[in-house]
């Protein structure tokens, strides 16, 4: 194990140093770093300028020989003690790094984080419901984003998402066609989850869902929802308890009596700490935050597992979740809370086209964290249409082929419940796979975050790159491909060691 | 693949020999049908690979015949660098819903509209069309033969010969397609749109080198490659004459795959200006040209969009629908 570990380090510190020393050498000989100068009239100063950038980039040292000293700066940078370089106008890499590090780790990573847990969701149900309507439309449109270019479902979301959306959040009414439409949409969506044998059973599981977006969307505008979002204690403890219901409905069937009231007690925790704390969270800082999230965890977990009897260690877990979803929930009405200044501050205008987030911009934690999610949300939809196809389409794949195993029909044999069959013994076995794209899929959402930053103008990893590309000026180049190619390496040996300990069969030598 | 060829049914049930026989000798009457024959009716059952071959045929016909390739002129009455006057703000005179202003279907003068100097981008966009088409094939082209080769010659090998091969694609893995992409089309962009095909496919080989190579490993340890090494056949031989053809399926869908993340590589590439450079022209640059007329001008920035969604889209069906035709395993048949 240990042994394999090292191997695979070693080779992949090899397969490092080849792959930048390519690029490198490709980078500083994709044209010419002078050539902007050419054009400058007065001669004097055309070659004053040459000469200095000259002298800034080395360029009258050969290139391995400038490949050899980046290389020198990055290993003692390492070390803790060397620079990356500098651009072309003399700016060291690293500040710039640090920067650009920051706003582009967060898009990459929110949008890998959705694009799994998305994508999974659906490709399981669309597994699940095999040659349904809803597997064919699940299944055309992973076609339709999977063949998007990326830049142009950018500029597209830019200008609807955004632009058409801003406007629209000026006077947030739903005008009666969207609602008759988005109603229909729900009755088909419930129709193609729900299914049904006969046409009465069609008919009324369409009538339901339709019935429910109706009245959903109906309140929401009724009670101006769209302009001041709100949960409130009342709205928070309703969905946090239906979600305790819903959490226990899949990991124990609502039967299970011990672990239904585990589950609604560990609700019941997240809500007692979200109404006693509600004169401290005004303006809290970070730190606080996530330890008042654990300390709730570890509450719930408690009261779960002292009333699971048989049952605790499920019990606690389902109240542990039922916990997170009620802090999640609380989370989200702190931010509702906080919408209408902010909307307010940015003139009537949230969904940010530009920047990783406003320039110069303080305010509450609340508010500085809506202005980056304002920012993210476009780039991360964008990133996420991408690489939710492949997603699902592995899921689904994975799960049907989990679905078809022998041990899956003995489990049906044994008289098992679908429920417990599919997840806990198909489920999680189909889910061993998708480890592997993980790793594949981060390359190419790093790929896209550089056309993505470029659309939203964020000053990014991405941008970092495309501007060295354009100038061929390697540190910068360099600085993003180190980044990016020691996170796909480390992903790829972290993908293989998971994939061996979730699968026995496999043994690493 | 030939009915009579028996290195295509080998490891099938039924074996060499079935292939071509009718089975009548129950006295029920059951044909035999060799490999290539369950393919295509495979393939053909497949609805959206249909409809997909079908929407790829007509764009490629589109493009082709209406502005004419190379010396031979095309059926549609302006060229893509003759300027025009411009009519009616240079909007799109095609209509396809009748009910709305009442002019019924119609194709008009300049039915994708005209860009703002007066060219009409019906002609441009078949042209975009015509070079993205050409690019992707060639990048298709170059990467299949890199990718068969390398997972050939790693898979049969095996040993030195594979980890050598393998720890160079593993650096082709690690950097990200677009980014290497774009390094390469900085410096190659300007070369005429053959040659950057081939340079990006020099980039998108490493999925079908993995395939084929794992292909390769199991079929080599099958029993009709150990007769045909007992019969003294050289390594050349058992590779392309007897390993080859059995991992023909892998390689075309593949290869189809390939050629729809070349459409959107180059695409992406034209668009960042790193890739094909104007006087030449392809769908993404387009894009990229007129990305600022969105809100003027919104059919410069639709069409050529549409071109590629539509290109990349009847691809990926065409290779979905090659994949179940080709997987034995399959079966009952998507619709």
């Amino acid at each position: 194990m240990v042994a394999y570990v090292l191997r695979r380090l070693l080779i992949s510190i090899g397969v490092f140093f080849v792959a930048t020393f390519m690029m490198y050498l490709l980078v500083a000989n994709a044209g010419d770093p002078l050539e902007d100068l050419y054009g400058i009239t007065d001669p004097g100063d055309r070659a004053a300028r040459i000469a200095s950038r000259t002298e800034i980039m080395q360029l009258n040292t050969p290139v391995v020989e400038r490949y050899f000293d980046w290389l020198g700066g990055l290993l003692s940078f390492l070390w803790g003690q060397g620079t990356l370089g500098v651009n072309r106008t003399g700016q060291a890499i690293e500040p710039l790094l640090g920067l650009a590090l920051g706003s582009t780790l967060r898009l990459v990573v929110l949008a890998t984080v959705l694009a799994i847990v998305t994508g999974v969701a659906v490709g399981i149900v669309s597994a699940l419901r095999q040659y349904t309507s809803f597997d064919y439309t699940i299944t055309f449109f992973s076609f339709v984003f999977f063949s998007l270019p990326i830049f142009w479902a950018a500029v597209l979301l830019k200008q609807f998402g955004a632009i058409a959306f801003n406007d629209w959040l000026g006077d947030p009414v739903v005008p009666l066609p969207v609602m008759v439409v988005l109603a229909v949409l729900g009755g088909l969506l419930a129709v193609s989850l729900v299914g049904g044998r006969t046409w009465a059973r069609r008919g009324a599981s369409f009538a339901g869902g339709a019935v429910v977006v109706l009245g959903v969307l109906l309140v929401l505008s009724q009670t101006d929802f769209l302009a001041r979002p709100t949960l409130g204690p009342a709205g928070v403890s309703v969905l946090g308890l239906a979600a305790a219901v819903g959490i226990t409905a899949l990991v124990s069937g609502l039967a299970n009596r011990r672990v239904l009231i585990a589950s609604l007690a560990g609700a019941v925790v997240g809500i007692i700490v979200y109404v006693s704390t509600v004169g401290v969270l005004g303006d809290p800082t970070w730190p606080f935050l996530i330890g008042l999230f654990v300390l709730t965890l570890v509450l719930a977990g408690g009261v779960g597992f002292g009333v699971g009897g048989i049952d605790r260690g499920r019990a606690a877990r389902a109240a542990v979740l039922s916990a997170a979803v009620v802090a999640a929930l609380s989370f989200v009405d702190w931010l509702m809370f906080a919408w209408p200044a902010y909307v307010s501050s940015s003139l009537g205008r949230p969904i940010a086209t530009i920047g990783s987030n406003t320039p110069n911009f303080t305010g509450t934690l609340w508010e500085t964290t809506l202005d980056s999610l304002t920012h993210l949300v476009l780039p991360s939809v964008t990133l996420v249409l991408i690489s939710f196809a492949q997603y699902t389409r592995y899921t689904r794949s994975s799960m049907l082929e989990t679905m078809n195993q022998d041990y899956v029909r003995t489990a049906r044999s044994k008289g098992l419940t679908e429920r417990t069959v599919i997840m806990r013994h198909a489920f999680r076995n189909a889910l061993i796979p998708v480890t592997t794209l993980v790793a594949l899929d981060f390359a190419a959402i790093v790929g896209g975050a550089v056309i993505t930053e470029r659309i939203f103008g964020w000053r990014g990893m991405g941008s970092l790159f495309i501007e060295g590309i354009y100038t061929v000026d390697p540190p910068p180049v360099m600085a993003f491909f180190v980044v990016a190619a020691a996170a796909v390496l480390l992903l790829n040996i972290v993908a293989d060691l998971v994939y061996a300990y979730l699968d026995p069969r496999i043994r690493l030598s | 693949m030939t009915t009579t060829d028996p290195r295509t049914t080998a490891g099938e049930p039924g074996g060499p020999g079935a292939a071509g026989d009718t089975g009548d000798a129950s006295g029920l009457a059951v044909v035999a049908l060799s490999q290539g024959q369950l393919v295509r009716r495979r393939f053909l059952r497949h609805r959206g690979a249909l409809v997909g071959m079908a929407v790829l045929l007509f764009v490629v016909l589109l493009s082709f015949t209406s502005i004419g390739f190379g010396p031979v002129p095309g059926w549609w009455h302006y060229s893509y660098t003759q300027v025009t006057a411009i009519e009616n703000g240079g909007r799109p005179t095609l209509d396809l819903v009748p009910w709305l202003d009442g002019d019924g279907l119609a194709w008009g003068d300049h039915p994708f509209g005209q860009d703002n100097i007066g060219i009409d981008y019906f002609a441009l966009t078949m042209r975009g069309a015509q070079r993205s088409l050409i690019i992707a094939f060639v990048v298709g082209i170059v990467a299949t033969v890199i990718g068969t080769l390398v997972g050939a010659l790693a898979g049969y090998y095996r040993g030195w010969v594979d980890a050598l091969l393998m720890r160079v694609t593993d650096v082709f893995i690690t950097i990200p397609v677009i980014v290497i992409g774009a390094v390469l089309g900085r410096r190659f962009g300007a070369l005429p749109i053959f040659l950057f095909g081939a340079v990006l496919g020099v980039v998108l080989w490493t999925s079908l080198a993995r395939l084929v190579r794992g292909n390769f490993l199991s079929l080599r340890e099958k029993e009709f490659v150990e007769a045909a090494r007992a019969m003294g056949a050289s390594s050349s031989r058992i590779i392309f004459k007897h390993i080859l053809p059995n991992s023909l399926g892998v390689i075309i869908v593949s290869a189809t795959l390939t050629i729809a993340v070349a459409i959107l590589t180059e695409s992406a590439l034209s668009y960042l200006g790193l890739g094909v450079r104007p006087p030449e022209t392809s769908l993404g640059l387009l894009i990229s040209t007129y990305e600022a007329a969105f809100t003027t001008r919104p059919w410069l920035f639709w069409w050529p969009g549409l071109f590629i969604v539509l290109i990349a889209l009847s691809v990926n069906f065409i290779g979905d629908g090659l994949r179940d035709a080709f997987d034995p395993r399959q079966a009952r048949v998507r619709s």
